[in-house]
């Protein structure tokens, strides 16, 4: 009885229905915020950051920024110097994230969470203070001052170690044991059973390591600034020297524009990389 | 012939202990011919994938052999061991494409290969495959699982049967001496599933390989095996041929899981005579006369006949057509019997059925303890086996008390009418005692057997109207026939509800 109550309804009064129906918020609509959102907060400053670097101070169209950028050999030189430094920082971390994340992921060491807790936790810590810190115990135990590149590196690797780990620990964690136990099946080793089958296939958390150790170090001054002794330079540097001391903001976006192409850039190479060993052409 | 075949593998006193104490393996022995394709069937959580773990070498056994061609290798790790594995969820390398997946054993491989030097000396060396030869071998494996022209073809665009033949080919390229499949067609659907068993079943003539298979799927095991071991928590219930499993399974354990079956529980009653729902059969197996056994019938070995000319009269309760025959649900007394027929009977219809002595399986029932259907009456006392007996419900639920009009109170304050409810009883050999006192106990019997057992008496009293027998331990010395009422003490009377009750 009461479905026909219903279906009479909908025959005879269809207005109610449509009123009713324009007052749903509709699946679009309710992207909107999130859409003004990105509108705001990651659109508009693009696009002001693109204005500003293809114009000059009086706001004319302009390619001095970049000109200026390119013909500056010390720009140029604080560049390659932290592409270098930001290299050299991620392929340590590799080198030392790997094992770590291994060993906390395959053996008893880490039951209930704790090693690895040990591990992550100074990301938590603030981060200036952390940078600080370490500096203070480096030079305590004498390991500090020998060379400024040195002393950067080894902060950069401290800092940004947990950011290496952490992504390789989760792809070793989950993956499924039977590949390994095939691997041994069919006659591998252990040894090559990792080489052959672990660490291919741990290659895209290695990948979302790279991402998130090697760009901000190409921009994070403050380990650069507290390490180097003030004497390093690295282009987040530069750029925060054009807004802040120079006030200039269109030379500050043109750098921010050209590092940009940089990150795009070295995303494309992890990303093939990535894509490449996927397939495992190299057995 | 078959049976002058060397012996492959032998598993000696297998055990295997997990760290957290379960028991998965107990102690297991059995032995595999060469050429054989042998199934391990059983429940999930009985045993049989630990077991096949443990010969190819992820699991190592707590305790026990494992002996290859007569030499023990269960200390060897599993690339060192001439067995190859198909996995449940087929582990094929993501990284690696159809071509690569196969080749990856065969790349390892290192064969011994003899040379001679200038001064005519001969010597051997250990030398990969040439790239050829591999080449070769994956293209005739792939050809043997019907995959050609897939070599550079990534796994994952494949389906899931096309997944579950590269699989198989990457484990017979490498001409092992055995190969293990743990339930390999599990993921495939049910069309899919019967062509593949056909197809393993094929390639297994072809190779000449030993394969030991596991599946929970008893229709799987029966058609493609050569010996079944069924297994059940850890432990081998039986092995033998299908056909064997099939029309002689030792236990109700297997006859239930093989196939279906009416399993019921009897009495022997004479010779090759034994007792079941009310009424007494003939059989071929020989028993000690009042032994309890459990009686095994399947449900197409039972011939529907009209009212009155068969062996026992009933009614039948459910009908349902199955596509070649109808399965019947037939009510006799308290018992219900599933009967397939090619001829419908209709609900209600009163029939008659016959079993024939070969039909009925017996089967051995380690006897521990008396079981009744039974119900609680007002009185909050019991009702089974012909008797009256005072007991404890509160038990029935933990911490319960009765009120002073006879109500449960859970321990939640639900208030419960336990009258009429349907409990299951059980009570132990040791805990019934009788008396010539006719008024002394519950229930009132005559002694039908006694039998000594070394230090005690095992003895039964039956009763008169359902023919329920008690069956105790006793020290003291009775006669046959003795005419006497059996006393139960009331905390030694377990009691469960047969479903929960609705409050």
């Amino acid at each position: 009885m009461k479905n026909e109550k219903v279906i009479s309804q909908k025959d005879f009064r269809p207005e109610v229905n449509m009123k009713k129906r324009s007052l749903r918020f509709s699946r679009s609509s309710l992207c909107l915020p999130y859409g003004l959102f990105l509108a705001l907060f990651v659109v508009l400053p693009l696009v002001l950051i693109v204005f500003y670097s293809f114009t000059d101070q009086n706001g004319s169209i302009s390619f001095d920024n970049f000109i200026r950028f390119f013909s500056s050999a010390t720009t140029l030189t604080t560049v390659i110097i932290s592409i270098l430094l930001a290299l050299a920082t991620t392929v340590i971390c590799i080198i030392l994230a790997y094992p770590v994340a291994y060993i906390l992921a395959r053996s008893n060491l880490n039951k209930g969470g704790t090693l690895l807790m040990l591990f992550i936790m100074p990301m938590w810590i603030n981060f200036v203070l952390r940078a600080m810190a370490m500096k203070d115990l480096l030079t305590l135990i004498g390991v500090f001052g020998f060379n400024n590149y040195v002393n950067v590196v080894i902060g950069m690797v401290y800092d940004y170690l947990p950011f290496m780990v952490l992504p390789i620990y989760t792809v070793l964690i989950k993956m499924d044991k039977s590949y390994m136990e095939a691997s041994m099946d069919l006659g591998a080793s252990p040894l090559r059973t990792f080489t052959k089958v672990t660490f291919p296939l741990s290659m895209p958390g290695i990948a979302s390591g790279i991402t998130m150790v090697f760009m901000p170090t190409m921009t994070c001054y403050v380990i650069s600034d507290t390490f180097g002794n003030g004497l390093i330079t690295i282009v987040g540097k530069l750029i925060d020297e054009q807004f802040t001391t120079f006030q200039n903001w269109n030379l500050g976006s043109a750098m921010a524009m050209v590092l940009l192409v940089i990150m795009l850039v070295s995303m494309w190479v992890t990303g093939g990389f990535k894509s490449e060993d996927a397939r495992g052409t190299n057995l | 012939m078959e049976n002058k075949r060397e012996k492959i593998i032998e598993i000696k006193n297998l055990t295997r202990e997990f760290e957290d104490g379960v028991v998965a393996v107990d102690d297991i022995s059995f032995y595999v011919r060469k050429g054989e394709f042998v199934t391990f069937l059983g429940p999930s959580g009985c045993g049989k994938t630990t077991t096949l773990r443990m010969i190819a070498g992820f699991d190592k056994p707590s305790k026990g052999q494992i002996l290859l061609n007569g030499q023990d290798i269960s200390a060897l790790p599993p690339n060192k061991r001439p067995i190859n594995t198909v996995f449940q969820r087929y582990a094929l390398f993501p990284h690696l494409n159809v071509y690569e997946n196969i080749a990856f054993g065969l790349k390892l491989k290192r064969v011994k290969v003899t040379y001679e030097d200038a001064s005519g000396k001969q010597f051997v060396k250990k030398e990969k495959l040439s790239k050829k030869v591999i080449a070769a071998k994956v293209e005739k494996a792939l050809k043997m699982v019907d995959l050609e022209g897939f070599e550079k073809r990534s796994v994952s665009t494949l389906s899931g049967g096309q997944q579950q033949r590269v699989a198989i080919a990457r484990a017979i390229v490498n001409e092992p001496e055995i190969l293990l499949l743990d339930e390999p067609l599990g993921a495939l659907d049910l069309k899919m599933r019967k062509d593949m068993q056909l197809e393993l079943k094929e390639m297994h003539k072809k190779l000449g390989i030993t394969f030991i298979y596991v599946t929970h799927d008893q229709e799987e095991a029966l058609t493609m095996s050569d010996t079944i071991v069924v297994m059940k928590d850890g432990v081998i219930q039986q092995i033998g041929t299908p056909t064997d499993i099939y029309n002689e399974p030792k236990n109700s354990f297997v006859a239930d899981f093989i196939g279906e079956s009416n399993i019921f529980s009897g009495t022997i009653v004479g010779n090759r005579k034994v007792r079941f729902i009310n009424t007494t059969f003939d059989c071929v197996d020989d028993f000690e006369k009042n032994e309890k056994v459990d009686v095994v019938v399947r449900p197409e070995d039972v011939v529907l006949k009209d009212e009155g000319e068969g062996q026992v009269d009933g009614k039948i309760i459910s009908s349902i057509f199955k596509g070649v025959h109808y399965e019947m649900v037939m009510k006799v007394g308290k018992s219900e019997i599933v009967i397939q027929d090619t001829i419908e009977r209709k609900v209600g219809e009163k029939v008659s059925l016959v079993i024939q002595p070969n039909d009925i399986h017996i089967m051995e029932k380690e006897f521990t303890e008396n079981k009744y259907d039974g119900y609680i009456t007002k009185r909050n006392t019991v009702c089974f086996g012909d008797g009256e007996f005072d007991c404890d419900v509160t038990q029935l639920y933990p911490g319960s008390f009765l009120d002073e009009e006879g109500y449960l109170i859970t321990t939640e304050g639900d208030k419960i009418d336990l009258t009429d409810v349907d409990v299951n009883v059980e009570v132990g050999l040791k805990d019934i005692e009788i008396s010539d006192d006719e008024n002394a106990g519950g229930a009132i019997g005559n002694i039908v057997s006694m039998i000594y057992k070394g230090d005690h008496y095992q003895l039964i009293v039956r009763t008169d109207e359902n023919e329920e027998d008690f069956v105790f331990d006793t020290e003291d010395t009775w006669n046959e026939n003795d005419r006497v009422s059996v006393v139960i003490a009331k905390d030694k009377i377990k009691l469960s509800l047969k479903q929960e009750i609705k409050r």
